[in-house]
């Protein structure tokens, strides 16, 4: 098979101790002081949540565009082990650990913003469920995923405590964890789209639609496609290692295949529902969706040939268009698109942005950390 | 060999999976749902309120709840909006030189913000761990904070804008009217209803009110009419009185497949703060989708079932680099 003339995964080396783990956590220690008052003093001490904005940048930016940025395990490992397109395995691990933090914060980011936080386990005890909320299927879904994903990546931490036969044990029972990874993130992300339904007419036309789930999932998808191009240009540049365009350049074609996919079924349900005459309206509902629709379509003319695929400047700006595309559509979804009558308003206080601003530090450096000391970046070529 | 036939193999096995879970047809729509036969619920007549607000004083006294202001001296509890610790509110609709009570132009009406109990509520869809309920004989929308977990999903759903949160509280709850569901075992009912002077709000089954506002509407404006106050059926209490002009529209008859708290009001309702929603519930529509998706868990153990087989056929050894490899 192709890939058995990848490099193996190793870790990067180098010193824990720089500016960009310092600043990380002085940002994490930040964010943990304003939990602290968060929970002897109540949501509204730190947050400016309200009754007609029950749900901030906590809800919206940590968990549900969290757990889509961290999509890049998800949407690799389909290509790899589901497609079989075994080219890409040197970029299943490194995709797997940034969707690893991604989703283990986006599920503490849920604990710190759960009122009754100590009730949480009535997510999975039998008495309690309600099958029927797209909440239960969320909740219970991204928790099972967490684990499953530690499953998954656990390899790397096998091998480096030289546990080989215990890795050989679950190496035999991998692709049980790598279908549940597959099937797992099917389930909640379209559901965390599937969340805006039932809040009916309170939810902008532009975005209230039954399609929902199906628009989330191909956003998710692609999104991961994103996050892997974004995360492989950084990593590079920040370890100084080439960059692995053979892989990322026909990789950003199976993204433009889902993008495509995406605008198609998006621009038919505006239009056939009709919603599509308010973006041509003076608000800043119409404005949000032409922002976020031209982040989906700039990707389709700067990467849109092969040879535009390979220059890496291109990639790393579609990436990060299609990651704030996606990130839009979820915005504009529940915040901007959301109005539940006259009289509210939110917009995140410092100290909760702060804490949206620690977790996204906590995972740069817990990123920093694992690839500096164990193996999942491809191992370099000798040359360097 | 990573062929193409691989993967289109893959594409086939994965990918149409995947796709038939999402886009299938919704074999098993779930219908709006309607009010149980013995639903309870109050009518409000605004055309009777004089905007007094005993309700609002006898539904802070029977849930405990401390005052709001919204004044500089904090002498008077004055909130201004329902909240985690206002369950029912009244608020006044004002137009241009106010004159003429119960008129849009020119004119003022009074409307009680509270709990509309909906027939198909979307609180009650929404949470994940049935801390709402519906009560399947008297439709009442209860709240148990013991199973609450606090997402405020419920906040986020209803269209009426009624679960609220203590967000001032580490152990915030949500606070809403339950129909006053604590009192009916010492023979009492809604409070606001009890106290109410002029039978503006009037408590009984849903019903029976119905019939009630249909009778009103039915009279001329202006004519005398018996007007209940209290408890639809309960002690008479009733007094003679004119009958408002009102829009032809009881609203919550219909809407989202009908609440059980109704209204009349002589001012189009969407001014007087009451959206204007579908017959069809959105909770109908969010749990078709999730019963198309997951109905029996027999999507996602077919989609499993498919990503196992190619993932098993996928999965190589040396898919997973050992030390030797490295060597």
């Amino acid at each position: 098979m192709a890939n058995h003339q990848h490099a193996a995964p190793a870790p990067v080396g180098g010193s824990l101790l720089n500016p960009a783990t310092l600043v990380c956590g002085v940002l994490v220690a930040i964010m943990l002081a304003v939990l602290v008052v968060r929970f002897f003093f109540g949501l509204g001490a730190v947050t400016n949540i309200n009754d007609g904005y029950p749900w901030g940048i906590w809800v919206v930016f940590d968990v549900v565009i969290g757990s889509a940025f961290a999509c890049g395990g998800f949407s690799v490992a389909m290509l790899v082990y589901i497609f079989n397109r075994g080219e890409y395995h040197p970029l299943v691990r490194p995709a797997l650990l940034g969707s690893l933090f991604g989703y283990t914060l986006a599920g503490a980011g849920v604990l710190f913003d759960l009122g009754r936080w100590w009730n949480f386990w009535h997510i999975f005890a039998p008495g309690y469920i309600n099958p029927t909320s797209v909440m239960f299927e969320v909740a219970a879904c991204i928790s099972l995923y967490i684990l499953v994903m530690w499953v998954e990546f656990s390899p790397t931490f096998l091998e480096k405590m030289g546990k080989h036969d215990t890795k050989k044990k679950l190496n035999k029972v991998l692709f049980f964890f790598i279908a549940l990874g597959t099937l797992l993130p099917m389930m909640h992300q379209s559901s965390l789209g599937t969340l805006l339904v039932v809040m009916g007419v309170q939810i902008h036309p532009l975005w209230a639609t039954p399609l929902e789930p199906l628009l989330y999932l191909l956003t998710a998808i692609t999104m991961g496609y994103a996050v892997v191009l974004f995360e492989s240009c950084v990593a590079s540049t920040a370890y100084r290692r080439k960059i692995e365009m053979q892989l990322l350049t026909p990789l950003s074609k199976v993204m433009l295949g889902f993008l495509a996919a995406y605008l198609v079924v998006r621009i038919g349900d505006v239009v056939v529902r009709g919603a599509i005459v308010r973006a041509f309206a003076v608000s800043l509902e119409a404005l949000m969706f032409w922002l976020e629709t031209a982040c989906f379509v700039a990707p389709l003319f700067l990467i849109g040939t092969e040879a535009k695929r390979r220059d890496p400047a291109r990639l790393f700006l579609s990436g990060i268009l299609l990651m704030l595309g996606g990130a839009l559509l979820r915005v504009n979804g529940f915040l901007i698109g959301y109005e539940t009558g006259d009289g509210f308003n939110y917009f995140p206080a410092l100290p909760e942005l702060m804490v949206t601003v620690g977790i996204f530090a906590l995972e740069v450096l817990g990123y920093i950390i694992i690839t500096r000391r164990f193996p999942v970046l491809p191992r370099e070529a000798a040359s360097h | 060999m990573s062929t193409r036939r691989d993967f289109l193999k893959g594409v086939l096995a994965g990918g149409a999976a995947a796709t038939a879970a999402v886009v299938a047809e919704p074999a098993i729509a779930r219908e709006t749902k309607s009010r149980p036969p013995e639903a309870l619920g109050l009518l409000y007549d605004a055309t009777l309120c004089v905007g007094c607000k005993a309700c609002v004083a006898a539904c802070k006294q029977v849930n405990e709840n401390p005052p709001e202001f919204s004044t500089l001296d904090h002498l008077w509890d004055t909130p201004l909006d329902t909240s985690a610790y206002t369950f029912n509110i009244i608020k006044m609709y004002r137009n241009g030189t106010m004159e003429v009570k119960d008129q849009e132009k020119d004119g003022y009406a009074f409307m009680k913000i509270s709990c509309m109990h909906c027939a198909d509520p979307s609180c009650v869809s929404a949470c994940p761990v049935t801390a709402m309920t519906k009560d399947p004989v008297t439709g009442v929308v209860g709240y148990d904070p013991d199973r609450c977990i606090g997402c405020r999903y419920c906040v986020a759903a209803c269209p009426f804008g009624i679960p609220k949160f203590q967000y001032d509280s580490p152990t915030g709850k949500i606070g809403k009217c339950e129909l006053c569901r604590h009192r009916t075992k010492d023979g009492h009912y809604s409070a606001c209803a009890e106290v109410c002077p002029t039978g503006a709000t009037l408590y009984g089954k849903t019903a029976d009110l119905l019939v009630e506002a249909k009778r009103r509407m039915a009279l001329k404006p202006g004519s005398l009419m018996k007007i209940p106050r209290g408890k639809l059926g309960g002690v008479d209490q009733s007094y003679e009185g004119l009958v408002g002009k009102y829009l032809p529209h009881v609203y919550g008859e219909k809407e989202y497949g009908g609440t059980q708290v109704l209204k009349l009001s002589g001012v189009p309702f969407e001014k007087v703060g009451l959206p204007n929603l579908p017959e069809d519930a959105a909770a109908a529509l969010s749990e078709t989708i999730q019963h198309t998706l997951y109905g029996n868990l027999i999507m996602p153990f077919a989609v499993l079932g498919a990503m196992t087989y190619v993932a098993k056929r996928n999965v190589k050894p040396d898919d997973a680099p050992t030390d030797k490899e490295e060597g």
